[in-house]
């Protein structure tokens, strides 16, 4: 078990390695950053001195060291778009809003899939069953930013019961937390019939009936715990998918996170942004996984004692 | 005939399950009887597909719903009926006056609990005390069962154990509150020959000391031998002979159990497949509408095609009733039996 | 349940009596999803040109902005205009074409590659072996769709970056399944005689393992295309993918956004297209699945 994370750990390690490579070439794919930064009437020499302060005339690994050491310290250098504040500090202001919003509909998504695909498999081919897979089903086909559209169109404009977007209160949170999560709800849901069913179908859940312990314990303590395994792996896929989520919802809803500034820094062509809004979410997303391991290991035994 | 005091343990009648599958309804369990007397030992012998763990289940009321459910029959526990209870009335049954051990001792532990967990859950259900107590009476149970230092053993998990040893702790489950019957349903069928040998020692020494009755189900003749007082031969889902095991042994009636008997294996390993009785089992729903056993039969007759046999008895026997479904039996030895 | 008889699976092919014949098969495909797909994707898509009413590039600024039919519009517009008086429906059938067309090449430039490293993987083992799956799981923790931003924001957004960002999100899922399938494939027997006859590892791979691994690739491909359709919707609403003027749906979505108060038919219809193309197509994934690759699960 310890081995395992350890093992685990140096993955993720290295997987934010290969991001921080990737988000150090990107500013250097388009060419010189000095080129996009100068004014357009700035001379040769004021290339020339910008080359030499930002360190672009040393060799290419030097610079990525430099990158990365300064990266390390969350040092990612000043927005170009935003004067006078740090691309990393930008994102730390930012990144609250995205977690609450990513965190409400996680949590909204997991109380409504859990309960409902444990039921649809208790209840099999039943019409809650039914009517449980169709839900599902148009979670996984209709693109979020549309549900977003959609749902603005529906509640916010026409029966004007919520807020069409920005942050504030309860009330903002509900439309983009049902077009983020309603996807999640599908997989996850699935994902939790799927691994019931199997559970249900096994010897100790037939030997928990015989010992006499009643059906609803059997459903929700005995084969839940077995069944939430399969689940939880993809939940460090859903915390991820909320992340990059909330790029296109922030977007729709103008929801002001790290998603919308990632999009804004994008079309600014803001790079020092980009590149901490990237290394941020990677870092986020691997943690998250991370997490996500070590309580895998908690529900299923045979992997905390291997 | 019986007085009260002699009541069996547990008497099935005439008991129905059937089973809704895609190609229609099939009678699973077809108007089977038998019973166990307190402290007897009860074996239901037959191929796999002949409805044997369907009437184990049916005991319990536990077939899988919804596509199977008990059509008609009595389950009489000390001359209770059973299938008149409520759900929560049968709850209290289970585990607690019945209990069952099931065939695989690898899948049959919830692997994401403690050992310990699921003993003192199935103490715990049927005793209200506190957990100090539940787990002194688990580590007795297990102690019971033999497994050595259960003091220790109780916060493993079932991965961290063998399966002679799984089959231990699954015995203890069942046997935690002390139930009056326990059906095991092929318990070592899965084990290694050594561990089988000593499990059925241990059931055996559980038996003496507590008045247990057991019903054993199993395709093996040679435990049947071993363990049982009593046996059920069953074939296409009904009882086709019934009597005490030393005259199934010595004078087999119906020509399934003598095919039977005559295949035991020398070796006692992957037993269903060393049955070497020709032909198969009839198909549950192309049922042959006179004996079930016509077509595979040796000594079969034109009346055997289209009526289905009348259970004979043995006209005079000191132990027991010992009966058949056989034409074959229409002699003066057997006599038409009543029930 | 282990006597219980259990004669459902072993006869359903005859429990009529009637010999599985062409006329059953058909009747248990899926057929509206199917129906569903040909009208809504393949047929647009393969003649969009002669079938659409109108030029989907090129409006009329007169007809701007007029509702669809049964909402006080014409059959001319059945679907409405949108603020360049270009004709929705004929935006949506050419967007058809990029999104079939996206999802094909995406799907087999990711399934190519991700076989082919499956395969190799699989088969050799060792350090090929290690080197693959460390860089599946590198991939499979990135937060692909932010890199498929950056790389479009990078090197610009058009087809063929599209192409790359579906290629990367793909690849690992497949190498993951193919080289599982393919360490069970490589132990059987047939692949032992061919070794022992002396075939070649190229000749073993493509002759004896690549064909049964064939299932679960068909299968995945067929899961996928529906996702791949969702997320080049995605990258075209939020302008890093399909470049304007080409109709794209999700790019269309994006140009009815600021309009859904005053002219809701703009975003809504070619948002509608997605869902159901998708919806359709997961349809068809799923009993593909059944059908093909039952031990693929919910992937």
């Amino acid at each position: 078990m310890k081995r395992n994370l350890v093992i685990r750990s140096l993955q993720s390690l290295l997987a934010l390695l290969a991001i921080s490579v990737i988000a150090f070439a990107m500013s250097h794919l388009t060419g010189s950053p000095v080129d996009a930064m100068l004014p357009d009437d700035a001379g040769p020499e004021e290339a020339a001195r910008l080359t030499k302060l930002w360190g672009l005339d040393r060799p290419l690994y030097e610079q990525y060291f430099v990158f990365l050491g300064n990266a390390l310290q969350g040092n990612f250098g000043d927005s170009i778009k935003w004067q006078g504040q740090t691309a990393f500090g930008l994102v730390l202001e930012r990144l609250p809003a995205t977690i609450q919003l990513g965190g409400f509909a996680i949590v909204v998504s997991t109380i409504i899939a859990l309960p409902v695909g444990v039921l649809a498999a208790v209840y099999k081919d039943t019409p809650f069953d039914s009517a449980g897979k169709l839900v599902a089903l148009l979670g996984q086909a209709m693109p979020n930013f549309w549900l977003g559209i959609v749902l603005i169109w529906i509640f916010a404009v026409h029966l004007n019961w919520l807020p069409t977007s920005g942050r504030g209160g309860f009330s903002h949170m509900v439309l983009p937390a049902i077009a983020m999560g309603w996807f999640q709800v599908a997989a996850f849901m699935r994902l939790t019939r799927s691994a019931m069913l199997e559970v249900l179908d096994s010897e100790y859940i037939k030997l928990a009936r015989i010992k006499g312990v009643p059906e609803r314990r059997v459903i929700w303590v005995h084969a839940l715990k077995n069944a939430a395994i399969a689940p939880l792996t993809y939940f460090g896929v859903i915390a991820g998918s909320i992340f990059t989520g909330s790029v296109v919802i922030e977007t729709v809803f103008a929801w002001p996170g790290t998603g919308l500034l990632a999009i804004d820094a994008i079309r600014g062509r803001d790079f020092p942004v980009i590149q901490a809004v990237v290394v941020t979410f990677a870092g986020v997303f691997i943690v998250a996984n991370l997490i996500v391991d070590t309580l895998y290991a908690y529900l299923d035994p045979r992997i905390r004692y291997q | 005939m019986r007085s009260p005091s002699e009541r069996p343990a547990l008497e099935v009648r005439d008991l129905e399950t059937r089973i809704d599958t895609k190609l229609g309804l099939i009678k699973a369990v077809d108007g089977v009887s038998f019973s166990v007397d307190h402290g007897e030992t009860l074996g239901i012998v037959g191929e796999s597909g002949s409805g044997k763990s369907i009437t184990a289940l049916s005991i319990l009321r536990l077939v899988p719903k919804p596509a199977a459910y008990i059509a008609r029959g009595q389950v009489l526990l000390d001359g209770e009926d059973l299938l008149e209870k409520s759900e929560t009335e049968m709850r209290k049954v289970r585990g607690k006056r019945i209990s069952m051990v099931l065939q695989d001792p690898q899948t049959s532990l919830n692997p994401v609990f403690s050992i310990g967990f699921q003993v003192v859950e199935a103490i715990g259900m049927h005793a209200d005390a506190p957990r100090k107590t539940l787990v002194r009476r688990a580590v007795e149970a297990l102690r019971r069962v033999r497994v050595a230092d259960p003091e220790r053993r109780v916060d493993d998990f079932p991965h961290q154990m063998s399966g002679g040893m799984k089959q231990r702790v699954v015995g203890a489950i069942a046997l935690g509150s002390f139930p009056s019957v326990l059906i095991a349903d092929e318990p070592t069928t899965a084990l290694d020959v050594t561990i089988q040998a000593q499990y059925l020692r241990l059931l055996k020494d559980i038996q003496q000391e507590t008045g247990l009755s057991i019903i054993f189900i199993t395709h093996d003749f040679g435990v049947v031998a071993r363990m049982c007082d009593k046996v059920a031969v069953m074939y296409a889902g009904r009882v086709v002979e019934y009597g005490p095991v030393r005259e199934i042994f010595n004078s087999p009636a119906h020509p399934y159990t003598k095919a039977l008997l005559n295949s035991v294996p020398a070796v006692e390993e992957d037993v269903d497949r060393l049955y070497s009785i020709k032909g198969q089992p009839p198909a549950f729903w192309d049922m042959p509408e006179g004996c079930r056993f016509e077509p595979r039969c040796d000594v079969a007759m034109q009346r055997c095609k289209t009526e289905y046999p009348n259970k004979f008895a043995r006209a005079s026997t000191g132990s027991g009733a010992h009966y058949a479904d056989c034409w074959a039996l229409e002699e003066p030895e057997w006599i038409p039996s009543r029930s | 349940m282990t006597d219980s008889p259990s004669p459902a699976d072993r006869v359903a092919d005859d429990n009529t009596g009637r010999k599985p014949g062409f006329w059953r098969g058909l009747r248990r495909l899926p057929l509206i999803p199917m129906f569903v797909l040909v009208v809504l994707l393949i047929i647009p898509a393969l003649s969009a040109d002669w079938l659409a009413p109108h030029d989907p590039i090129r409006g009329s600024i007169p007809d701007r902005l007029k509702p669809p039919v049964f909402f006080g519009g014409t059959w001319e517009f059945a679907l409405g205009t949108d603020r360049l008086g270009r004709d929705i429906l004929s935006r949506i059938m050419h967007g058809a074409k990029v999104s079939l067309s996206i999802s094909i090449a995406g799907i087999l430039a990711g399934g190519v590659l991700g076989t082919a490293l499956g395969l190799i993987a699989g088969y050799f083992r060792g350090l090929a072996d290690a080197i693959i799956m460390r860089l599946v799981d590198i991939t499979m923790a990135l937060p692909s769709i932010l890199l498929a931003l950056v790389l479009a924001v990078t090197v610009g957004p058009s087809f063929q970056t599209i192409i790359v960002v579906v290629t990367f999100v793909l690849w690992a899922l497949y190498a993951r399944q193919v080289r599982g399938e393919v360490l069970s494939i490589r132990e059987r027997d047939f692949v032992a005689r061919a070794r022992v006859a002396g075939a070649s590892d190229l000749r073993i791979i493509v002759r004896h393992i690549l064909p049964n691994a064939a299932n679960t690739i068909i299968v995945l491909a067929t899961l996928q295309v529906g996702s791949v359709i969702l997320l080049e919707a995605g990258l075209s609403f939020l302008g890093v993918g399909i470049p304007r003027p080409t109709p794209a749906w999700g790019l269309m979505v994006a140009d009815g956004r600021q309009l859904i108060v005053s002219a809701w038919w703009i975003a809504f219809f070619p948002g509608l297209a997605i869902t159901l193309t998708v919806f359709a197509l997961n349809l068809l994934g799923d009993w593909m699945r059944d059908r093909l690759d039952p031990r693929l699960k919910e992937v």
